[in-house]
């Protein structure tokens, strides 16, 4: 392992890395366009260039290997100066729209202009013209003019998504990026060149105009679309809740997970928020004269815990159905088993959807199970026969059905949910399921609130509550323990985090592998059974 | 010293370009048959005495490169012959090609014979139509005659010569961006190293050789590389053809020993300046090389006496201007070629190139500023040494030698917006 000195400190790598490794490694940050860890080095910004002793030219940090006693240089005069020089040739031909530009505050053009620029422009001759603010796909908006061809999007299109949309056309300083003749960014991944471009020539379609990215805040979290369980940022906006159409939840974006999602994560799980503000219960409902009204959330579940009680007096815990749902986080499960089963008796259970089928899945990242926590829920031993119980359901035998979140639109459910009992339903928003409901309990979305999700590799993952439930929907938790008490249960907990103690055994706080590894692991855990997390094995 | 005659004998003969002719007269494919009695090592070493360097512009010691191969890779041996010739001012290789291919036919069958190649690429400029006729054809005539193909001149040698054609870009030329097109990609050069001698055309290790450098290895065999390298001077053996072009009375290719005074080229035996006027300036080595005042010109025409003189014998393309040229008209010529050919893949020499032209347009204009010229010198400096390729430092090179050595006439066009030489343009049919 050679050991190097980068600006007077030393560091010991590996042999065969180069010197931006090195740098990453004593957390020295080197100005990069092209350098992305995840594909191959490209080399051609010129943008990371070091100083090296005894070299007579500076190197390039990205592509120069390392070597046993070399002495770097990354704040060198020499150095400054040839950042100062690149960022002088890159804006040449850049047309410096940055008021109306989306990248406008996450730019790296900005901001290392900023840190190493030249403020006296040299530059009077006219720019030139390229295409301007088009679609190239049903998620991304290609600006020529901004583009500094740094080709880590074409790189992506060749080396990750391998579906080759992305070229460079043109010599010189007429290039361009450019869609391949007959092709359209439309690969399952093609939102991750947003995320790749250092500066604003790829948008998103979605997120353009809507909200500038200085007021927008971040939670982690863990993406909610399958069960792969990719590592994931919320990007959300509560301080201008008149732009957007009072959209809260702005974007999604990926988050560095060595083992799992790496880089990246699909258009699916990225553009798949929308649930979160759109179409949601905003308050308990009861249903009155044959339609579901707003109510109280004591009247909603006094009449919840009343049902449930007389149903269990009169027939017994058998005539209580319980659906929870491989949407709810470990928390959840666990606290509804505490109630429902534990407490009631209730034998009911079940929690996967019969009528669902897997959807499109492929041998990235994408998975066909579109639940975050079925894994979870199975562990938990919440495997059942749901069309029986609605069947049971139909046929009188079970008096109340609660039912959490599904959404059964199949016209065979719709038929045994019409012939039900009472139906209560715990979900956040409104379906077929809940059209079809008595009593409705207004739940928090994932975004929302706290709690794990174990993937279907049998991780259990942190995600953590961005936003306040919407307007009067309460967590799951809450709800649960609310109905407990109602139920006559002493069951004692705070909050999600209580239950994960118990179930789990560990605190939010221990999950987090700290200082283990200088990326973000994000609270990020195999089951208690397998090791650690940095030995767990990354699978398909 | 006078011309001397090795390669450029049948320039013009069209009897050479028939494989029997050459064979006659020329003692024809004899280097070929007495390589294949010598071992590959004892072919390396013979081109290492000759001095032989490579003569497409960067002057690399050939013998040396051949012994990079590496020798037990397990993957198969390229050899491909550079022919992109595209730099400005250079026109040597069309000759070869055209007048004498069989030449550099046995070149190629001698080196791949010394590097164990069973196939040669030869990239060929797409403009140059008429040279891939004729050397397609005297390939083809190669094949008939049992020269080429499976049983190489009745030896048990295999060996495939393919023509490939470019398209028209002069970064192709760059030794990796050729191979980047040969394999059918964008002609962008790659990241060094590693160098083509060890990872070259389709992950291979390939040898890339300019089309004279090759077409030189039959008559070193044939006669011994001592005996090459006292042809010419100390370290640069042999002969080499020079393209003489620009404001001379009988521009044409001419081949000298090395070591020849760029003198002696220009005025005896490309016979002088047009209209007997004063000589200005020399470019001698290709555009890309540095320019040179009338009197830094009085020098050998070898590759170390043109780096004491501040520029380069590179490929060979003498271009002599006298003293009516505008040398910013001149240097924006060049500029525009370097502009048009950029590749666009590093940020120095993409951008740095276009502002070069725009602002020598906006100087030729007549809408400059004083400060441009020195702009202009800083973005030159600012160019050399930062990118992947020799293209930015090509581009550059001809700017900041021409702004050092004419600074006059750049200045006085930034000031008074008209160039300071009456522009005469005498340039001879």
């Amino acid at each position: 392992m050679p050991t190097l000195e980068i600006d007077g400190q030393e560091v010991q790598v590996e042999e065969g890395s180069t010197i931006i490794q090195a740098t990453e490694k004593l957390g020295i940050y080197v100005p990069r366009y092209c350098y992305h860890p995840g594909m191959s080095i490209a080399g051609s910004c010129r943008m990371c260039m070091v100083e090296v002793e005894n070299m007579p030219k500076l190197a390039i940090a990205c592509y120069t290997p390392v070597s046993d006693g070399m002495k770097v240089s990354t704040t060198s005069e020499k150095v400054l100066k040839g950042r100062r020089d690149m960022l002088e040739f890159l804006l040449h031909n850049h047309p410096l729209d940055c008021p109306v530009c989306d990248q406008s505050g996450e730019c790296d053009l900005q901001n290392f202009y900023m840190e190493h620029g030249r403020y006296q422009s040299r530059f009077v001759e006219n720019k030139f013209k390229k295409r301007k603010a088009f679609p190239i796909g049903p998620h991304v908006v290609l600006d020529q003019e901004r583009c500094i061809l740094c080709t880590r999007c074409t790189r992506f299109s060749d080396e990750v998504s391998k579906s080759h949309e992305l070229g460079v056309f043109n010599r010189g300083d007429r290039s361009v990026i450019d869609l391949n003749p007959g092709k359209t960014l439309d690969n399952p991944y093609s939102g991750n060149v947003i995320d790749i471009c250092p500066v604003g020539a790829l948008t998103e379609r979605e997120f353009r105009f809507q909200c500038r990215v200085w007021y927008l805040s971040t939670e982690e979290s863990v993406c909610p679309g399958c069960s792969r369980g990719c590592n994931i940022s919320i990007h959300y906006n509560q301080r201008r809740g008149y732009k957007a159409g009072g959209r809260r939840l702005q974007r999604l974006k990926p988050r560095f997970h060595p083992d799992i999602n790496t880089w990246w994560m699909c258009d699916e799980g990225r553009f798949g928020y929308g649930f979160a503000d759109q179409n949601r219960f905003e308050f308990p409902m009861l249903r009155l004269d044959g339609e579901l009204q707003y109510a109280e959330w004591d009247e909603a579940l006094d009449k919840a815990a009343d049902t449930l009680k007389q149903a269990v007096d009169e027939h017994g815990a058998g005539s209580i159905g319980v659906i929870a749902s491989p949407q709810l986080s470990n928390e959840e499960l666990y606290l509804a088993d505490k109630v429902f089963r534990q407490g009631l008796g209730v034998e009911n259970v079940g929690f996967e959807n019969p009528w669902q089928k897997d959807g499109f899945s492929d041998d990235f990242l994408i998975k066909g199970d579109k639940n975050p926590n079925t894994r979870g829920a199975r562990e938990m031993g919440w495997d059942g026969d749901i069309k029986a119980i609605l069947e049971k359901a139909a046929s009188g035998e079970i008096k109340v059905l609660y039912l959490f979140l599904h959404d059964f639109a199949e016209e065979e459910a719709q038929a045994l949910l019409d012939k039900a009992g009472t139906v209560i339903f715990h979900g956040s928003n409104q379906n077929h399921s809940s059209a079809k409901s008595d009593l409705v309990l207004a739940s928090a979305v994932w975004a929302e609130k706290d709690g794990t999700f174990t993937n279907f590799e049998g991780r259990v993952q942190r995600f953590k509550a961005a936003l306040q439930p919407l307007d009067e929907s309460r967590r799951d938790v809450d709800i649960l323990l609310d109905l407990a008490q109602r139920l006559g249960q002493q069951l004692v907990y705070n909050n999600a985090e209580d239950l994960f103690m118990e179930w789990f055994g560990m605190t939010y706080q221990d999950m987090n592998p700290q200082g283990e590894n200088i990326e973000n692991r994000g609270g990020s855990m195999p089951p208690p059974s397998s090791g650690s997390a940095g030995e767990q094995p990354s699978a398909n | 010293m006078p011309l001397y005659t090795l390669i450029s004998k049948d320039f013009y003969n069209e009897d050479a370009r028939d494989a029997n002719w050459y064979k006659q007269n020329r003692q024809g494919f004899e280097g070929a048959e007495k390589a294949f009695e010598m071992s590959p090592e004892d072919i390396i070493s013979e081109v290492k005495t000759s001095n032989l360097r490579g003569l497409g512009g960067a002057g690399f010691p050939t013998g040396i490169k051949w012994g990079f191969v590496p020798k037990d890779s397990g993957k198969p041996i390229y050899l491909a012959v550079n022919a992109d010739e595209s730099e400005p001012g250079t026109f040597k290789d069309k000759y070869i090609m055209t007048w004498d291919p069989h030449r550099l036919i046995e070149g190629i069958i001698i080196t791949c014979w010394a590097i164990k190649a069973h196939v040669a690429y030869i990239y060929i400029r797409g403009e140059y139509v008429r040279p891939y006729e004729h050397l397609q054809r005297a390939i083809d005539q190669a094949y008939e005659e049992g020269i080429l193909g499976d049983k190489v001149m009745g030896r048990d040698f295999k060996l495939d010569v393919y023509i490939h054609r470019g398209a028209g870009a002069y970064i192709c030329g760059e030794e990796t961006g050729l191979l980047e097109s040969l394999e059918g990609k964008k002609g962008w050069p790659r990241l060094k190293p590693p160098f083509p001698a060890v990872v070259g055309a389709f992950g291979s290790p390939t040898v890339v050789n300019n089309v004279e450098t090759i077409a030189h290895v039959p008559e070193i065999i044939k006669q011994g590389g001592q005996w090459f390298a006292d042809l010419g001077c100390e370290k640069n053996g042999g002969t080499r053809l020079m393209c003489v072009s620009g404001h001379v009375n009988k521009p044409d290719v001419y081949e000298i020993q090395l070591g020849t005074p760029l003198y002696e080229l220009i005025y005896d035996h490309a016979g002088g300046i047009v209209d007997g006027k004063k000589m200005k300036a020399v470019i001698p080595g290709g555009s890309s090389a540095k320019v040179l005042t009338a009197e830094e010109a009085d020098c050998d025409c070898s590759i170390e006496a043109l780096q004491a003189a501040g520029s380069m014998l590179g490929s060979g393309g003498v271009m002599v201007m006298h003293e009516d040229t505008c040398m910013v008209k001149a240097l924006q010529v060049i500029t525009s070629f370097y502009a048009h050919e950029s590749c666009g893949q590093c940020t120095p020499c993409r951008e740095g190139t276009g502002w070069l032209l725009r602002t020598l347009n906006r100087l030729l204009r007549g809408d400059g500023h004083p400060s441009d010229v020195d702009t202009m010198l800083d973005l030159s400096g600012n160019m050399q040494g930062t990118s992947i390729c020799a293209l930015s430092e090509a581009a550059a090179w001809p700017v900041e030698s021409f702004i050092l050595k004419f600074r006059e006439e750049f200045d006085y066009i930034a000031r008074h917006g008209r160039s300071m030489v009456a522009e005469k343009q005498s340039v001879p049919a």
